[in-house]
Parts: structure tokens; C-alpha cells; sequence
């Protein structure tokens, strides 16, 4: 460890990564229910990412997220309440019941969306690091996408143009191994996402995307380098989503010994016996943060099942900036 | 008042406001040191430096990546695709992220940006930098789309989009850059979103055409004077939004409707237009509404085939005679 961190820190990632893992969970029941609608892909088994990420960020820094985004989302300081009731189609959700789980955004913590487009997010990334540089400030945005994105030509021009006009951004690859159902080794040529850093001359590392203190680390480093003008980086993650690429997904692709292996690598039981080691935490600490984090879970939930729909004429909100027009 | 070419006159659109406003930035290819493949940025680049007038990579999602993640951190990002025939490799950036970003938030996103670029037939250009695609734009909700025929009007229209604070897609008629001149105020003015112009006031016939056609359609109406049919040339201006009211006003006084496009006519912008007369007018209409467009087929490269896929002056006192039937004036 190059340097050393705040037990405080270290318990808000702890925290962080539990309320996305609880989280996630009880929306994959709510799915199973028939409480949620449309496609929601979770990201338990991949916490340690955002979290050792978003760890660093400040205000006034950005994220561009994926369609399996509500870790990022949660990492970077997202509301439970707003983002259930999101998913739940509600009007007090974030996007006002519009967006859905693969739209959610909070352009005031800096979080520029998840995105239904694989890929979608790096020129978009580039773009919020263009206008921090513009602006002088010393923010910087960090990218999260899949291995199967990095196949995407937008994944290309967005680390073409970072790295040829240095801007800030820090492209973390989450390289959980499948495009949807395609693994990694039937749609790309590499085993290293990250070697892709090389054809744009700015760093590439591989790091254990289950080890939240190597994704911390790891994009320490990047994110020292970006405030300090020097350009991009690209940082993977192995690790792995535990559920289908959408609830519901039967997976037939992979088998279940593998999914076995990586379960034996939760992020979460490891950290926690890190934490232990360093006495930052007990048991019964454990104990004590999971059951405050359920109730905030069960808060959202009953504050979405209390919310109400969207009144039917806001259909016609928002759709420009400064009220709709003529057509 | 002085005169300024097209070109011109949305070069000086964009330097006003640079001057008036530092989040305005330009980015695009060859927008810079070259000035633009048109010229329509030219000295900017000298003017306001290469942190405010960006060559870009020839790399269009990343061009309109750019626009999008800039404005949301609180740029004016002026971003040009050299000629919309590129937007095929970049329209995910539009159609998903720039147009959306604001609904799916809920409202939350504000993302004042525009997009210039040039469309349309006549510089032997072929298919792959020739056609006009105003009506896919016409077709995404929350996008603006902006199609001026005159200085006059390009010079306000492209200061009001810069204003907007929405995603405008700003099309310029490349046949326009050089051949139109005309009086173009010095000082910075606005021209409304969705108004149109009445370029000729005329009372036998309602000619609505859009850029290089409302040039076409004037000279026909000049030459129809002459045998004594009175035409009026109405002008859109903005395709969203669109001022269905001026042409519903305009029609119920002519009674006849001709709408002449560059694009095609199939499901193109000459369509909407139509539909909405035939909705709003229809008890008003004399004869049928006809459409002068393009063929539909790609834009031809030999110049006689590119001649003939231009809709001609011909073609639109055929289409007047047509709607005017029995009633043309002796």
C-alpha cells in the first residue's frame, strides 16, 4: 500500500459496497416478484469496482456508467430512495419515472447517466473532460464499461481523443467476461483489455476487480496523473457479475463451476477480513453496518411501493429545455 | 446595409458570439487551421486559439461525444460534421445520448450544444456527401432542427441555437455557401425557432419550400408572375419546431398547396408538411397537394443525372399549374 488510508475511508468503501450488494439483492427480488418492469441488469459480484473507484472522487467530478450501473450510481453518492422508486416507475424517482434502471442520472453529483448503449459513454466521458479542461478546473471523470464495449469503435475514439488532447478522464474496463453471452475469449483476440492502452500511448493495468484496495490503488495513480494534465488512463478490473446479463437470463453459457470460483472471490468477505486485520471493524460492527444498510433498503422499497405513478400528462415534460415545442 | 454571402454570414454568427460568450466553443474536422472545408470558419482560429477552435480527429462519435459530455459540464460546444452524409457513423451519440439525455433524467440535463453541418446536391459530390436528411432529424424528439435558405436567416437562426440550450441540429445547404448574397445586419440579432418567413407574398397558389428549393421557388414564382399567377413562397425555416400556422394561414388563403424539397419524397419532411394541410386545411384545399422532391435514388455523380435529381425551377411551375388546373389565368 503506497499510502495509507483513513479507517473512516475505509468504512464508507465497506459501507458502500454492502448497500450496492443489498441493494442489488433485493431488487433482484423485487424483479422476481413482478414489482419491477423492464430490464434490469445487476451488479452484485463486481462491487469492489465502483467502489474502489468512486472512492476518489470529489463533487465536482463526473461518472459515465452502463447499463448495469446502479454500483456506480451508489458509489458516487447516489439516493436509495430516488433510485428504487426509479426502478420502480415512480414520479419521485430520479428520472422522474422516464428513465428506468438503465437511464438513471443525477447530473448534480456529476453522475452523466447510465446508458442503454453498450459503449455508449466514452466519447460522452471525453466530452465532461474536454469542458473540465476548458473550465481550468482540476476535476476528472471516470468511464466505467464492460469488456464487450471496449470492441465498440465509440471505446476507440473516446481514448483517441483523451489521449491526444490529455484530458482527464480515467476509462475503467470491468472486465466481468461476457458480452451479454459471448465470453471474452469468442469476441475478442486479447486476454488483457488493457493492453488496448498501448495503441493510444497512455497506460494500461490490469488490476483484481475483486480487490476494492487494488481498484483503489490502481486508480489512485490515474487519477493523480489526470488532475495533473497528464492525460488518460486505462485501468481493468477483472472480476465477474454473479447474476445473468439480465435478470432472468438462464445463462446456459457458462458453467456453473465457474460461477462457483468466483463466488469463492467475493469482494465483500475479503475486504471485511482486511478490515478486521487492521482492526478498522469487528464482527459485530459487521453485523451492526449490514442491518442499518437492510432498513435503508427496506426504506427505499417502502417509500417507492408509497410513491405514486407519474400523473399522465407529465408525458409531454421535459423534453427541451425550456418547455415544449410547436411541431 | 451591406451584403455577405451565406458563408459569411454564418461566420460572423459564430464570431459574435464568441466574442460575446467565452463557454462557446467550435470543434470539428478541419474547423481550424483550415477554416472549415467551406470556409464558414474561417479566422476563428486566429481570432479566438486553438483551445476555442478544436481540430478534431476524423472521428465523428467523439465529435458529438464531445458536444454532449461538454455541454452537460457546462460548455456551448458548436461541433461540425463536415457533411451529414457522416452522421451514419456517429448517430448513436445523437439519437440515444444528446437527443434522450434530458427526458430520460427526468429534466435534469441541460445540454445547450449545436450540431453545423451540410447537406444537399449540386457540387458533383456523389451519394456519400450529397443527400439531405432533414426529416431523420425531424423524426428525434428533442432535437431542434434548423434549415435556413438566406444570410439574413442563417446569421440569426445560428445565434439562436447557440442560445437555444437545447441539442440543434443545423443543417446549411452546401449549394448556398458561395451563391447566395444578401443583407445581413452587422450587430447580433435572434431569429425565433419555429416561425416561418414569407419570402414572397403572393395569393393564387402556396408555394412552402426549404432551403436551395425557397431560391428555386422564388425564381419560378418570378417567372409565373409574368403570365399573370400570383405565387407566395413560404418559408419554414425550422423543421422542429414547425410553424404549422403560417402555412394553414397562407393555404386558407390560396387554397392550393405545392411543397418542394431537396430530399425525397417518401416519408421525407415534403410528407409532414403535407399531412398537416391536408389535417388542419383540408376544407380550404382546391386541387391536391403536390410535392416536387428528388427521386428517390441516391444522389448521382454525372452532372446531367445530378441536374435532373435536383428539383427544377421547371418542375415546380409544372407542380403549379397542376394544383392551379383550369384556374391558371389566361
Amino acid at each position: 500500500m503506497t499510502e495509507k488510508i483513513e479507517n473512516e475511508k475505509l468504512l464508507a468503501m465497506y459501507k458502500s459496497m454492502v448497500t450496492i450488494r443489498l441493494f442489488e439483492t433485493r431488487v433482484s427480488e423485487l424483479f422476481a416478484a413482478g414489482k419491477l418492469p423492464g430490464f434490469i441488469h445487476l451488479y452484485i459480484g463486481e462491487e469492489a469496482v465502483a467502489t474502489g473507484v468512486c472512492a476518489h472522487l470529489k463533487g465536482q467530478d463526473y461518472i459515465t456508467s452502463t447499463h448495469r450501473g446502479h454500483g456506480h450510481l451508489i458509489a458516487k453518492g447516489g439516493d436509495l430512495n430516488m433510485m428504487m422508486a426509479e426502478l420502480y416507475g415512480k414520479r419521485t424517482g430520479y428520472c422522474k419515472g422516464k428513465g428506468g434502471s438503465m437511464h438513471i442520472a443525477d447530473v448534480d453529483l456529476g453522475i452523466l447517466g447510465a446508458n442503454g448503449i453498450v459503449g455508449g459513454g466514452p466519447p460522452i466521458a471525453a466530452g465532461a473532460a474536454f469542458g473540465i479542461k476548458y473550465q481550468g478546473g482540476d476535476g476528472v471523470v471516470a468511464c466505467f464499461f464492460g469488456d464487450a464495449a471496449s470492441n465498440q469503435g465509440t471505446f476507440h475514439e473516446g481514448l483517441n481523443l483523451a489521449s491526444v488532447w490529455k484530458l482527464p478522464v480515467i476509462f475503467v474496463c470491468e472486465n466481468n467476461l461476457y458480452g451479454i453471452s459471448v465470453s471474452q475469449a469468442r469476441h475478442q483476440n486479447i486476454s488483457d483489455v488493457a493492453d488496448r492502452a498501448n495503441a493510444y500511448d497512455i497506460p494500461g493495468v490490469v488490476v483484481d476487480g475483486n480487490d476494492v484496495m487494488a481498484v483503489y490503488e490502481a486508480a489512485g495513480e490515474a487519477i493523480k496523473r489526470a488532475r495533473a494534465g497528464k492525460g488518460p488512463s486505462l485501468i481493468e478490473c477483472k472480476t465477474y457479475r454473479w447474476r445473468g446479463h439480465f435478470e432472468g437470463d438462464p445463462t446456459p453459457y457458462r458453467p456453473k463451476s465457474e460461477v462457483d470460483a468466483w463466488m469463492k472471490k467475493d469482494p465483500i468477505p475479503r475486504f471485511e477480513v482486511a478490515l478486521k486485520e487492521m482492526g478498522v471493524v469487528t464482527d459485530e460492527g459487521i453485523a451492526a453496518i449490514k442491518k442499518e444498510i437492510s432498513e435503508k433498503v427496506e426504506a427505499a422499497v417502502k417509500f417507492s411501493e408509497e410513491s405514486a405513478w407519474p400523473a399522465l400528462q407529465e408525458i409531454l415534460d421535459d423534453v427541451y429545455t425550456g418547455g415544449s415545442v410547436a411541431v | 446595409m451591406r451584403t455577405l454571402t451565406f458563408a459569411n454570414a454564418l461566420n460572423e454568427a459564430l464570431r459574435q458570439e464568441m466574442r460575446r460568450n467565452p463557454k462557446v466553443y467550435i470543434a470539428g474536422e478541419d474547423v481550424g487551421l483550415y477554416g472549415g472545408i467551406y470556409g464558414v470558419t474561417a479566422g476563428l482560429f486566429a481570432e479566438f486559439g486553438e483551445d476555442r477552435v478544436k481540430d478534431t480527429p476524423i472521428s465523428e462519435s467523439a465529435i458529438i461525444g464531445m458536444a454532449v459530455g461538454s455541454s452537460a459540464a457546462g460548455l456551448i460546444p458548436v461541433v461540425e460534421i463536415m457533411f451529414v452524409d457522416f452522421i451514419g457513423v456517429c448517430m448513436d451519440q445523437l439519437l440515444n445520448q444528446a437527443a434522450k439525455m434530458k427526458y430520460m433524467f427526468g429534466g435534469k440535463a441541460k445540454l445547450p450544444m449545436v450540431l453545423r453541418t451540410t447537406q444537399g446536391a449540386g457540387h458533383g459530390a456523389a451519394a456519400q456527401h450529397s443527400q439531405c436528411l432533414e426529416s431523420w432529424f425531424m423524426h428525434v424528439p428533442g432535437l431542434k432542427v434548423v434549415v435556413p435558405s438566406t444570410p439574413y436567416d442563417a446569421k440569426g437562426l445560428l445565434t439562436t441555437a447557440m442560445r437555444d440550450g437545447n441539442p440543434v441540429v443545423f443543417l446549411e445547404h452546401k449549394y448556398l455557401y458561395g451563391t447566395i448574397e444578401g443583407e445581413v445586419p452587422e450587430e447580433q440579432y435572434e431569429i425565433p425557432f419555429g416561425k416561418a418567413d414569407i419570402k414572397r407574398q403572393g395569393k393564387d397558389v402556396t408555394v412552402v419550400a426549404t432551403m436551395h428549393m425557397v431560391h428555386k421557388a422564388l425564381a419560378a414564382a418570378e417567372l409565373l408572375a409574368k403570365d399573370g399567377v400570383s405565387v407566395e413562397v413560404v418559408d419554414p425555416r425550422t423543421l422542429t419546431p414547425f410553424d404549422e400556422d403560417t402555412i394553414i394561414e397562407s393555404v386558407k388563403k390560396t387554397h392550393r398547396l405545392v411543397v418542394v424539397t431537396e430530399e425525397v419524397a417518401h416519408a421525407g419532411s415534403s410528407a409532414e408538411i403535407a399531412a398537416r394541410v391536408a389535417d388542419k386545411a383540408f376544407d380550404y384545399l382546391d386541387a391536391g397537394i403536390k410535392r416536387v422532391t428528388a427521386p428517390f435514388t441516391p444522389v448521382p455523380f454525372s452532372p446531367v443525372l445530378e441536374q435532373e435529381f435536383i428539383p427544377s425551377e421547371a418542375k415546380i411551375i409544372e407542380a403549379i399549374h397542376e394544383v392551379l388546373g383550369k384556374a391558371v389565368p389566361a
